[in-house]
């Protein structure tokens, strides 16, 4: 099956006058019709970054410096504004962590809901609000007919969060970019959308990028994981796959650190150090300083590309 | 006697509009009951850790528990010193040394116009004590190097500023440290450094601890017994082992089961229904009925009292005591 | 635990704090805004046109022993029909240097500009920080007050300040009085903009964790205020306190141009166009526009500067 979305070699650059930054270098992935890839790494990683390039959403002067980005089979990267807005909404969805953001304070959502699917489908108004109905109900809104008026500010965190995913879904696109929407959510409510964005994917074989720390959220809700470091891919794969026999030294140190539920009270394995700052990255790959494995090789440049899934020059053994 | 002793623990804020408003607007008088009834007790050198969702009150019992809030209610006693009602200055003095506290946001937890030098010794300065080589030991000691005492906070990576305030935590020489949320701002890899960290200098200096964190996985790792808050009551209280292999509370184990694991890999389990209730207005009886598969009529309008049960305490009419 | 620690790269020799101070954002900035550079250029010439003026005016206007009434009214680089002398930019009725009158009468109004606005800074700052962080019913006082003084424009309260000692001053110490007077005016008369971003900005920062951290510590709320909220809301006021002095300037020309602020003896530059006001349509329409145009700059390159700061220091619009 056709890719919906391809990332092909993605370079961020942000220009300053102490040089010129790349939060995200050399990015590239492929998502096919309803997988939900997870993007997971530290902050400062260029995760969301990787996702706002997608939507065209770069804040200046951040910019698409190199590569190319194609839904459908078509560049969308270099399309002028207008044309970019058009594809925002109604062939990629968004969901952000803070709800608020994406909503109109002073619109009902049954409203904001009805305007959004009339200005990207072909429908009438009466047919907008049933739809607009129908998507409230979807998302599990309680009494959707009544909450139709309500405004944004009166529904709770989890229920504001439900509006937004009906929002990005509502015109029907065939991507939705989800960047740490359970993060400001209560845990009881976190599974609920969390489960909620699974369920409706799949009804809907939409793809979704899913960006998030929570290597948990990843794991119960991705199909295939990406994991970031400094701004490149450290690792892709099957999410089962990388989370218990990871390749790249980086994932099995983040897994290994994280405490678990089973386990009693042991030191925990700790990776080093910190993630270096994007304008002091070592030669060779960005790792190398923290990595119990480092070799010269990986402290020479230029960095490794992607092997076998790892971008490792010494990816470790599945067995290990 | 324990090491710290809360006893009945209550803690009312007012959220009424300003008075103007609601003579005009005709509204009641607001009242957000932040913690309701809390008792409970910590042994000296152990860690105790309050768990709970957003509007459970475990932050502010730590408040109270380091004075930085009154109690609307109840005693805590620390060491046999009740600060609310202790007279006697140098007593007051010596508790404030000995109870410390390390905030979640490492970027907001140090004046960013101040030298490390400084943040570090301010507990022992504000004391008129002598400060000489003491931040330079501490950081040392938290795994900083003493050159970084002349350095400011924003030099630092938010790992590196949480040592710095675990540093300033330990210069008055502490028997107790509240640790509000103290890794839930910082990554992963860099969270394992900090816990650790806390862990070595807890045994190291004989601490005694109070856990605060909403993160499960890590009050497993931390903590010898646990506090299960639920819109400001204890719902559960147990050792850690016992309370995740056996939890008695029907929240307890919603909690447990809600919480994504490393291993859930396309869980399709029934998410748990319904959200937190407004604490404005909570629920009649057992505040967690209105979520509770088991709830009876019974629990609509009693509120359970504390019982024991094995080795737990829990507050549920459904649960046996014995 | 001595492996933890990413040492920032730190072998380059600590520069000086000059050099760090000019290769830091703010001086970046600087250093690419035209506007505020030329400001700067225009500002500090003007200040130190005022300050040295003893030693840079060619006459001392106010010893009638150098003047020469026939002097009077001397176009400006044109000699004298009657001496020969020649003024720069000419001379007044009495045959006053212009150019020497406005550099002492810049003194003047510089000098009550700053005075004045120090005075605002130190009411605003201490009514602010302690209505912030005291609050309750004493927060609700102060910001009461300020409101109400508010609604009424600057200039009027200066002026009723202004009435209201003079009043109260014995008419021999009139004059001498007066430059304290303005300044004591003018500096109530703006405290409010102090007080009010002051509040704001003690309210967002007492409420962050290295205050708690200080007041678990047993920090007392003085110690509170002044040494950890303080240092850390200077920004604001330090935009604040470059626009009001712009504003305390053309305050001051204002009182002084209709004639209740600084007296004809210690002419400011509002003294200044006051006087020149009268010659204007008499043909001698340097006697007005050179000071006239003096206050324009300084007022306004005052202003730039201070828009220029609030840009510079706000990290929203960076």
């Amino acid at each position: 099956m056709d890719p919906v979305l391809s990332v092909r070699d993605l370079v961020v650059e942000i220009p300053t006058r102490h040089g010129v930054l790349r939060p995200v270098d050399g990015v590239s992935y492929d998502l096919a019709p309803g997988e939900i890839l997870g993007v997971v790494g530290e902050s400062g990683a260029g995760k969301s970054m990787t996702g706002n390039a997608v939507i065209g959403l770069l804040d200046r002067p951040a910019h698409i410096a190199s590569g190319e980005i194609l839904l459908h089979g078509r560049r969308i990267d270099n399309l002028p504004l207008k044309e970019m807005r058009k594809i925002r909404g109604k062939e990629i969805g968004m969901v952000f962590q803070d709800p608020l953001t994406s909503l109109n304070p002073l619109l009902p959502v049954g409203e904001q809901l009805s305007e959004t699917i009339q200005t990207h489908l072909k429908v009438s108004a009466q047919e907008a609000r049933d739809r607009a109905l129908a998507a409230l109900e979807e998302v599990g809104i309680p009494a959707a007919a009544e909450r139709m008026g309500s405004f944004p500010h009166e529904f709770s965190g989890g229920m504001r969060q439900r509006v937004v995913i009906a929002l990005a879904l509502c015109a029907e696109p065939s991507l939705v970019i989800a960047d740490e929407p359970t993060t400001a959510l209560d845990v009881s409510v976190q599974a609920q959308i969390i489960a909620l964005l699974k369920r409706l994917c799949h009804d809907h074989g939409t793809a979704v990028i899913l960006v998030t720390h929570d290597m948990g959220v990843i794991a119960e809700a991705a199909d295939r994981v990406a994991v970031m470091y400094a701004g490149q891919l450290a690792e892709i794969g099957p999410v089962r796959e990388v989370m218990t026999t990871p390749r790249h030294p980086y994932t099995d140190g983040l897994i290994g650190s994280m405490p678990a539920h089973s386990a009693g009270h042991d030191r925990l394995r700790q990776i080093p150090g910190a993630m270096p700052r994007l304008n002091a990255l070592p030669p060779g790959c960005a790792f190398a300083p923290r990595c119990p494995y480092a070799q010269d090789k990986c402290r020479a440049a230029p960095h490794p590309d992607l092997n076998a899934g790892a971008a490792c020059w010494f990816p470790m053994e599945a067995a290990s | 006697m324990s090491f710290v002793d809360i006893r009945h623990l209550t803690r009312v804020f007012d959220v009424s509009k300003p008075w103007l408003n609601r003579v005009i607007e005709r509204l009641p008088k607001a009242r957000l009951t932040a913690v309701s009834d809390v008792s409970l007790q910590i042994e000296e050198r152990s860690v105790y850790a309050l768990v709970g969702e957003s509007g459970s009150g475990k932050s502010t019992i730590g408040k109270m528990l380091v004075g930085l809030l009154p109690p609307s209610d109840g005693q805590i006693e620390v060491d046999g010193v009740d600060l609310a009602t202790e007279t006697d200055a140098e007593t007051r003095d010596r508790m404030r040394a000995e109870i410390q506290m390390i905030f979640q946001d490492p970027y907001a937890s140090l004046n960013p116009r101040w030298k490390v030098r400084d943040i570090i010794a301010e507990p022992v300065a504000a004391r008129g004590s002598e400060t000489r080589g003491l931040a330079e030991r501490l950081l040392e000691q938290v795994g900083l190097s003493a050159l970084d005492a002349d350095k400011f906070p924003h030099q630092f990576s938010g790992g590196q500023r949480q040592r710095i305030c675990v540093a300033r935590a330990l210069a008055s020489e502490p028997k107790l440290i509240v640790c509000d949320e103290p890794t839930s701002a910082l990554d992963v890899s860099v969270q394992a450094q900090v816990l650790n960290l806390m862990s070595d200098l807890k045994d190291e200096f004989g601490l005694t601890y109070l856990f605060i964190s909403h993160d499960l996985t890590v009050v497993r790792h931390m903590a010898d017994r646990i506090g299960v808050l639920y819109l400001g009551q204890l719902v559960e209280e147990a050792d850690s082992d016992t309370l995740f292999e056996d939890p008695k509370h029907p929240y307890t184990q919603m909690l447990l089961a809600a919480a994504p694991k490393l291993d859930s890999f396309g869980r399709e389990e029934e998410p748990p229904t319904g959200e937190i209730p407004d604490p404005i207005n909570p629920p009649p009886g057992c505040v967690f009925n209105p979520r509770c598969p088991l709830a009876t009529d019974l629990c609509r309008v009693e509120r359970p009292d504390m019982r024991q049960a094995g080795g737990t305490r829990v507050a549920c009419h459904m649960v046996p005591p014995g | 635990m001595t492996d933890q620690t990413t040492p920032l790269p730190d072998n380059t020799p600590a520069p000086g704090r000059l050099a760090l101070f000019w290769q830091s954002d703010f001086m970046y900035q600087f250093r690419r805004s035209p506007v505020a550079m030329i400001s700067f250029i225009v500002v500090a010439i003007l200040v130190l046109g005022a300050v040295f003026a003893p030693l840079i005016a060619p006459y001392d206007p106010f010893d009638p022993a150098t003047l020469n009434l026939m002097n009077g009214f001397t176009a400006p680089m044109e000699p004298n029909a009657f001496t020969g002398d020649t003024f720069w930019l000419g001379t007044d009725d009495q045959g006053r240097d212009v150019f020497s009158t406005i550099l002492y009468g810049m003194r003047i109004s510089l000098f009550v500009g700053f005075a004045a606005v120090l005075l605002a800074m130190i009411i605003g700052i201490l009514a602010g920080l302690t209505a912030a962080y005291l609050g309750g019913w004493y927060e609700t006082v102060i910001m009461r007050i300020a409101d109400v003084q508010l609604t009424f424009p600057a200039i009027l309260v200066a002026m009723l300040i202004f009435g209201i000692a003079k009043g109260i001053t014995p008419i021999e110490y009139r004059d001498q009085m007066a430059i304290w007077v303005l300044i004591i005016a003018i500096g109530l008369s703006d405290w409010v903009q102090f007080a009010r971003v002051v509040r704001g900005a003690t309210l967002v920062e007492k409420n962050r964790e290295y205050v708690q951290a200080a007041r678990l510590i047993g920090r007392g709320k003085w110690f509170i205020m002044l040494r950890h909220i303080l240092p850390n809301i200077l920004s604001p006021v330090l935009v604040i306190a470059t626009i009001s002095l712009a504003l305390a300037i053309i305050a001051e020309a204002t009182l002084s141009f209709l004639g209740v602020g600084a007296p004809p003896t210690q002419p400011s530059l509002g003294t200044l166009i006051r006087i020149g006001q009268g010659f204007l349509f008499s043909g001698e329409w340097w006697i007005l526009l050179f000071p006239a145009a003096t206050l324009l700059a300084l007022a306004l390159s005052v202003n730039l500067l201070g828009d220029w700061l609030r840009d510079a220091l706000n990290p929203k619009l960076r």
